[in-house]
């Protein structure tokens, strides 16, 4: 039924490149880190820290190959971790 | 008759469990958002404790190891079990190399007196005090799931060098590998949280 999203093979090659644009995405990382950014240090760590997950679960995780019961249920989750974080930051932030 | 598998299962049932573990994280990631509010100076004297470079290694490590059991479902799919053998020693190597980092790191930071209930810490500010008791615990539970994470790769080593993961039936590889790229993904952000926003 599923059977070509479970046996969609990615090739070495490109397995490599996504390798390359993580290594790269944590050099942006660290080499930004040297210069003080003020109040955008954060957002723009995990703004390339984001990127870098994004690459892993698309490709690593194989989630751009899923079915629509994993991309949903993943998307569902992460809404679930954005409303625990960002309330729970709001209510502290604004006490 | 052969006994049906339901790969799309399995792997939902994988997922369900990974969900589980990105909510566990995402706590101690709200706790570390509310205190870093709260103690911004103290944050950032206990991030300029740590060291990027030790950071920047096991970060390099653990993106390499991804990238290698990633690679080994590929052999395994395409039949090549000594390349898939290979990547996986290749993978539980680095795992061993980021827990072998992790074991100087911690070691210097107990050398430096910054080990819960120490001295040093008891006497400093209390968000300084903070800083590294989420330090040792996110670490620490991440430390954990490396290892968690190498078991599962390990098993499915002697299952791949006995012939049960094959390229019919390679579930158990996939979850393990599954397993292995949360544990990076868990890096992902902690590192640059703790190493280098401070």
């Amino acid at each position: 039924m599923n059977e070509h999203e479970s046996e969609h093979i990615l090739s070495y090659g490109f397995l490599a490149q996504i390798l390359g644009g993580l290594v790269l995405l944590t050099a942006v990382t660290v080499g930004v880190s040297y210069i003080d950014w003020g109040f955008l240090n954060v957002p723009i760590a995990l703004f390339v820290a984001s990127s870098k997950a994004t690459l892993v679960l698309l490709f690593f995780m194989h989630i751009k190959y899923e079915g629509m019961v994993i991309k949903v249920s993943f998307i569902s989750t992460m809404l679930v971790l954005a409303f625990l974080i960002s309330f729970t930051f709001w209510d502290v932030a604004f006490r | 008759m052969e006994k049906a598998i339901d790969k799309t299962g399995v792997k939902i049932g994988m997922w369900i469990f990974l969900y589980s573990e990105v909510i566990l994280f995402g706590g101690l990631f709200v706790l570390y958002a509310a205190y870093f509010h709260a103690f911004p100076e103290d944050f950032a004297l206990g991030g300029k404790e740590l060291n990027r470079i030790f950071g920047t290694a096991n970060t390099l490590v653990l993106l390499i190891s991804s990238f290698t059991v990633a690679a080994s479902i590929t052999a395994i799919q395409q039949r090549r079990k000594g390349l898939a053998i290979g990547l996986l020693v290749f993978s539980l190597l680095c795992g061993l190399t980021f827990l072998i980092n992790k074991y100087f790191e911690w070691g210097a930071k107990f050398h430096h007196d910054l080990y819960p209930n120490s001295d040093r810490l008891l006497d400093s500010d209390p968000g300084f005090n903070i800083f590294f008791g989420l330090y040792y615990t996110i670490t620490g539970l991440h430390g954990l799931h490396v290892i968690i994470g190498m078991v599962l790769l390990a098993i499915s080593l002697v299952l791949v060098a006995g012939n049960k993961i094959s390229a019919e039936r390679y579930a158990m590889l996939e979850n393990s590998g599954l397993y292995w790229h949360l544990v990076d993904l868990i890096w992902i952000f902690v590192f640059p949280l703790f190493y280098l926003v401070l």
